[in-house]
């Protein structure tokens, strides 16, 4: 297996661009990659637009930002795809104000489109949103009597993921609930990031146990304990 | 009759609809009291959507793993037997109809089945996190709230008037002062809770609610 290069959290961000589109790991923070996170906040990124299950928790002291959302302060997003903001007040103070766009989507509505944007799917179609705001503008499918909505798939140009062991070819393995959405945006993204807790020879992780097969991943980020 | 608010009443009631080996996914905020309620001789399995089933209490502050956290953010444990997946095999569990209940909040509720609790428009925007997902996906569905808002507002209604989180997929509603289920454009009072009487409640909300020819008071064990 060929060896992923092992990079610094810096060199990693350094090859996102402004206006990227990113999809970052975790709920209410928890397997999110902290250490590319802060490494993306201070390069001054902006313009991107963030796919996120939530972001993270802001409720006015900014020494208690979790996940996401210190980026979010650092108004670095010009739009969210996320299921849920309500944690962040910047994110709600962001879009009242028209500075930034959000688009909201059902938690799982997103894991699946998510995972049609890797997998080669045009779309998936779910019953989740009929007769509610979610449907607006979306294309309704009839299928054995029920209607669904047509979803459309979502890439991004990065993937910002946390994997608790990896090893040099990139197989991943998570954290108990830290796991949420980092084997989909493994999937889904032209380069894939991914801060592991820990790595580890090949051959030292049993194929049996591996969630995210190597061939997904672009680079390793060793985890640095002391960012949380 | 004056009105108290008292969630513990909807949490023991709801937590007594639970069969033996039931899947149930519990809501964050009210529905997660019901938890505390669940009969000795009755066993769940709790499903957190961020990914797991066998969702166990909060362990001690020591034995916190910040990794193991429920759907609403609070340290949890998982209980033998539990398995651990990712975001999309959770909503595939819920959208599957694997789900036997989940128990949602609410912001406003009606006749209808169609409930709201995801955003205040020009007020509120939290988003709908898996509400849209429990709602349409889970066999059963109850609504669990207190009986008013804080401006005393019955939060069963005809009509929501708020942004739908889902069109006519609720089955029960449990407030502190009855159980409900859906019938034709109207709620029907199935229990009632002293010290409320089915003519109260009738008259207290701003909604069609019928009489279940078998409503009965349902009492409440200590």
């Amino acid at each position: 297996m060929k060896a992923k290069p092992i990079i610094k959290a810096e060199e990693a961000i350094s090859k996102i661009k402004d206006n990227d589109t990113i999809l970052v790991s975790g709920f209410m923070g928890v397997g999110s990659p902290l250490g590319l996170l802060k490494a993306l906040k201070d390069s001054g990124k902006k313009e991107m637009t963030l796919v996120c299950s939530d972001n993270g928790m802001f409720l006015g002291d900014e020494s208690q930002a979790t996940g996401v959302a210190p980026n979010v302060l650092a108004k670095q997003f010009k739009k969210f795809v996320a299921s849920h903001i309500g944690l962040n007040k910047e994110t709600q103070r962001q879009m009242v104000e028209g500075e930034s766009e959000v688009e909201l989507v059902p938690q799982g509505t997103l894991a699946e489109r998510i995972r049609a944007g890797g997998s080669g799917l045009g779309g998936i179609l779910t019953p989740t949103g009929v007769g509610t705001a979610v449907a607006e503008g979306k294309e309704i499918i009839h299928v054995n009597g029920r209607d669904f909505l047509l979803e459309l798939p979502i890439r991004g140009d990065f993937t910002l993921i946390r994997a608790a062991k990896a090893d040099k070819a990139g197989n991943l393995t998570y954290s108990a609930s830290a796991r949420n959405f980092s084997p989909l945006m493994a999937t889904a993204g032209n380069t894939v990031l991914v801060e592991a807790d820990e790595i580890v020879e090949v051959g030292e992780l049993d194929p049996e146990i591996i969630v995210t097969p190597g061939i997904f991943v672009d680079y390793l980020i060793k985890r640095d304990k002391g960012i949380n | 009759m004056e009105y108290k608010p008292d969630k513990t009443k909807i949490a023991k009631r709801i937590a007594c609809f639970f069969n033996d080996g039931d899947l149930v996914n519990l809501g964050i905020g009210l529905p997660t009291l019901v938890g505390n309620y669940i009969p000795e001789d009755v066993s769940i399995i709790l499903q957190s959507e961020n990914g797991f089933l066998g969702l166990g209490p909060e362990p001690a502050k020591d034995q916190h793993n910040p990794d193991l956290v429920n759907a609403g953010g609070v340290p949890v444990s998982i209980l033998p037997g539990g398995s651990f997946f990712d975001s999309a095999q959770s909503f595939g569990i819920i959208r599957g109809g694997r789900l036997d209940y989940t128990v949602l909040g609410v912001l406003e509720t009606d006749q209808e089945g169609n409930l709201a609790n995801y955003m205040i428009p020009g007020k509120m925007v939290p988003g709908m996190g898996g509400a849209m997902d429990l709602l349409t996906g889970a066999r059963k569905v109850i609504a669990a709230t207190v009986h008013f808002d804080r401006n005393g507002q019955s939060k069963m209604v005809k009509s929501c008037t708020l942004p739908l989180t889902a069109k006519g997929e609720v089955d029960y509603i449990v407030t502190d002062l009855g159980m409900f289920e859906i019938g034709d454009n109207c709620f029907i009072l199935k229990e009632f809770f002293a010290p409320a009487n089915p003519d109260w409640i009738i008259e207290n909300t701003n909604a069609e609610i019928i009489m279940d020819p078998d409503c009965k008071e349902y009492i409440f064990s200590e």
